[in-house]
């Protein structure tokens, strides 16, 4: 025993041991992320079941089983339910029963011995609505203009065309509402904000103010005959309806405008499954979301996340590299720049959210009232940049994260040989020539190392954004085609809050709670790419700068 | 070439070097460094008691001595890289042209143009081989394509690199082997054409071949700039140099044409020094 002590082969063991937790636990995190997160969009079979409920009476019941999971017989005896088992445990089911608006509520919990039969009805039809969940039902009649066009077994087909025409509507509806008139509005804000701001100047002449209202006047026109065309497709979207019964024969009319999709998951074959699997992970990620988030994709989610973690990057870079070539190279070594050293090192590890109230307080309310009255005196009192939005948040995790940069790139400047600066100087090149031509380059790959980390911690971070900028359904993308086209006063969504939000704040925790896993099964997904880009232009960077070696 | 330098004769074909040499050691040069009584502190401690010695022109001269006798410091206050060191302080005098080197209005850039450096080991930039030699140029604010085409070629064939690299100018210069390194630093110095070429041990990291082209290098360089090398290797010092100063701690003990410093020195210490008593 001791002589295997002496070895040094415990040691070994204990090392491997621990990268090898490390590992397990990083792939064990991803697979449930992913196993809880992607099987939400498989379409699950709709089970049909005869249930001996509470009164004792049999009740119809159809949905997706959603969990299983077993519990005491004991405790379910001692909260009142009569069951007559011996089996010291009972199964009991979550369902997805839909139809909120005739039920109140999404799920049910069923007790596997008070189920009297089950089984599938092939002819069980989903519907993904705009509104109030799903609905789980057969289809009875498709009706356009509140006549009958089909009935029975052909109107599945009927339906199916109804809906895709009344899509594209649907479409061509958030097209112009979103895209042409969104940009009016836009337009005719600016100009009244002109307005404002020729009258605050006093420059208000008659021409000028003509001008606008000229401007105006033609936009207005615009307006209207886009109105005009809207009213026409609001009518032609409002035609078609269809006839379902429930389970439990009530007979309901859902309109054709307010179905997302409708599928019949018993009678699907496996390519069916798939095709469905891929569409709905496609709508995951390039849609907006539905229903206070619980419904839909996270596009715009995903695209401010991204956008901020750049414009992030681009202010904390120079910032962080600026701040370390003084530190490194033009500072004197001293007590003082020691005690900078540790401060900065220390910022690192401040809680975020102090940082968080740091930008509300500093930048939004100080910097960004100020510049809102230096700059934006028409639009007051309604704030410009007085108010959280895109650009505070970006500063505000630049500052959370400098001083991540500004150490590794201490720690690469302190690397470059010396030989090579003496190499530079002797050859007549000033202290920022040398600086600049080949100490800088040199120490990219080590900037790189900096911005990774800085990456990798403001894309995950959360606490702070909710003060500064991040909100739970932003109306427009920071990113568009109205002039200037990135608008760092808006405000934005983020993953990090999403999952908060989905999760925690949202009126139907149950359904969403695959959602939460999803998304951050792409969140993660999104910091590792953002993270492979930084490490393939570090490893290209550190092949093009390798220093001497010999 | 008496027999008394007998212990420093078994290198490679000194005898045809120095037959070379002989022919400009006699001659008297022109003055291109002086030095006046040169002090050096690091800190509290002197590394240099007062140095006074003159730098012939376009003549090769050679600082020998022991391991820390100053010799490394005393070149590198030719071109004011001590500078760079925190906590030194020189006193005395260096005349470049009568002007005084330390002289606080002195463009320390515009010196080290004049003064060129070549380091103990190889320190190429990361950059090409036809970047690392245009260096200085495109600090000099060079941009012509041609211009640098040029004096990078003239560079690489000063520095007997040329033929070697010419196929594979803008690979990087890291590809080369430490000789070809040292040699394309070599021509890298004296692409800005300075007057004065200072060498730490240039050779001290390279193989005998390699030595060997370094060291025939030299002799042709000195036509054209003066050159002060600083060496470990005494036989390196008799076979390259016109004039050998020996040093030891901190104090210059003699200077003299290197065939009368090697063979009949003044100085006791000399004298225990190339015959290995001592360092």
């Amino acid at each position: 025993m001791r002589n295997w002590l002496k070895s040094g082969s415990p040691w070994v063991w204990l090392t491997a041991a621990s990268v090898s937790v490390s590992i397990i636990m990083v792939v064990g995190l991803l697979m449930l992320i992913a196993a809880r997160g992607l099987g939400h969009f498989w379409p699950a079979d709709v089970h049909s079941f005869e249930y001996r409920d509470d009164g004792g009476q049999t009740i119809k019941i159809a949905g997706e089983i959603r969990d299983t999971e077993d519990v005491s017989t004991q405790q379910i005896i001692d909260s009142g339910i009569k069951l007559e088992t011996s089996e010291q445990w009972t199964s009991r089911h979550l369902i997805k029963t839909g139809n909120r608006e005739l039920y109140g509520i999404d799920f049910r919990s069923l007790l596997d011995p008070l189920i009297s039969t089950r089984s599938q009805d092939p002819e069980m039809m989903v519907i993904e609505r705009r509104e109030w969940g799903n609905f789980y039902g057969s289809l009875r009649q498709v009706k356009l203009d509140g006549k009958i066009i089909a009935e029975g077994n052909g109107s599945w087909d009927s339906l199916q065309q109804q809906i895709a025409a009344t899509s594209e509507t649907f479409a061509t509806i958030h097209a112009i509402e979103q895209g042409e008139i969104g940009s009016i509005n836009y337009t005719l804000e600016r100009l009244r904000l002109k307005q404002r701001s020729l009258e605050l100047k006093g420059e208000d002449s008659p021409e000028a103010l003509g001008k606008i209202e000229e401007e105006k006047q033609s936009l207005q026109a615009k307006y209207k005959a886009l109105q005009n065309q809207l009213t026409k497709h609001y009518a032609e979207l409002n035609r078609a309806s269809l006839v379902a019964e429930t389970i439990d024969a009530k007979t309901v009319e859902i309109a054709i405008s307010k179905v997302v999709m409708a599928y019949q998951p018993n009678g699907m074959s496996i390519f069916d499954k798939i095709g469905f699997y891929i569409h709905k992970l496609w709508e995951f990620v390039s849609d907006e979301p539905r229903e206070a988030n619980t419904e839909g994709g996270i596009f715009p989610a995903i695209f401010g996340t991204v956008m901020m973690v750049i414009i992030m990057a681009i202010l904390v870079t120079p910032f962080g590299v600026v701040a370390a070539i003084y530190l490194r190279e033009y500072a004197k070594q001293g007590p003082v720049i020691r005690m900078i050293r540790i401060a900065v090192n220390n910022l690192a590890g401040v809680p975020s959210i102090v940082y968080g109230v740091f930008g509300l307080g500093f930048f939004v309310y100080f910097l960004g009232g100020n510049i809102d009255q230096l700059f934006f005196p028409e639009a007051l009192p309604a704030p410009t940049f007085g108010t959280p939005g895109l650009m505070w948040a970006s500063i505000t995790l630049a500052l959370l994260t400098v001083p991540v940069v500004i150490v590794s790139t201490e720690e690469g400047l302190s690397r470059i040989p010396k030989s090579i600066r003496e190499g530079s100087l002797a050859l007549g090149a000033t202290k920022a020539e040398t600086l600049w031509r080949t100490i800088i380059p040199m120490t990219s790959p080590a900037i790189m190392t900096g911005l990774i980390l800085a990456v990798a911690r403001a894309a995950g971070e959360v606490a702070p954004l909710m003060l500064v900028g991040v909100v739970k359904l932003a109306p427009t993308l920071p990113l568009d085609g109205d002039f200037p086209f990135l608008h760092l006063d808006r405000k934005f969504m983020h993953l990090g809050f999403h999952i908060y939000d989905v999760g925690f704040q949202s009126p139907n925790v149950e359904a969403a709670r695959p959602l939460v896993y999803a998304t951050a099964l792409l969140l993660v997904l999104i910091i590792i790419a953002l993270n492979l880009t930084a490490i393939a232009i570090r490893n290209r960077l550190r092949e093009k700068y390798k220093s001497l070696e010999h | 070439m008496s027999d008394s330098s007998a212990p420093m004769t078994h290198g490679i074909n000194i005898d045809t070097l120095k037959s070379k040499q002989s022919n400009t050691a006699g001659d008297v040069a022109e003055t291109a460094l002086t030095v006046k009584d040169l002090k050096l502190f690091y800190g509290s401690k002197q590394a240099l008691n007062g140095i006074n010695m003159t730098i012939p022109k376009e003549r090769v001269t050679a600082f020998i001595g022991p391991s820390g006798c100053g010799k490394s410091t005393l070149l590198r206050c030719f071109n004011r890289m001590n500078d760079l060191v925190d906590d030194v302080r020189i006193e005395g005098q260096i005349m470049l042209h009568n002007q005084d080197i330390y002289h606080r209005d002195i463009d320390i850039a515009a010196l080290r143009r004049q003064v060129g450096m070549v380091f103990q080991k190889p320190n190429p930039f990361p950059k090409s081989i036809y970047e690392n030699v245009a260096y200085g140029l495109r600090l000099m604010g060079v941009k012509d394509r041609r211009t640098l085409d040029e004096v990078v070629e003239n560079s690489l064939r000063g520095a007997a690199l040329w033929d070697e690299v010419k196929d594979r100018l803008h690979d990087s210069a890291f590809g080369l082997s430490g000789g070809q390194q040292q040699r394309l630093v070599i021509a890298r110095a004296i692409a800005i054409e300075p007057e004065v070429l200072l060498l730490d041990e240039p050779a001290s990291a390279l193989d005998p071949i390699s030595t060997l082209k370094i060291e025939e290098l030299i002799y042709e360089l000195k036509s054209k700039f003066t050159i002060v090398i600083v060496t470990h290797n005494m036989q390196q010092a008799a076979r390259v140099s016109d004039y050998t100063a020996f040093m030891y701690m901190g104090d210059l003990i003699e200077l003299a044409d290197t065939d009368k410093l090697f063979t009949n020195p003044t100085q006791k210490q000399t004298e225990d020094y190339i015959t290995g008593r001592y360092g």
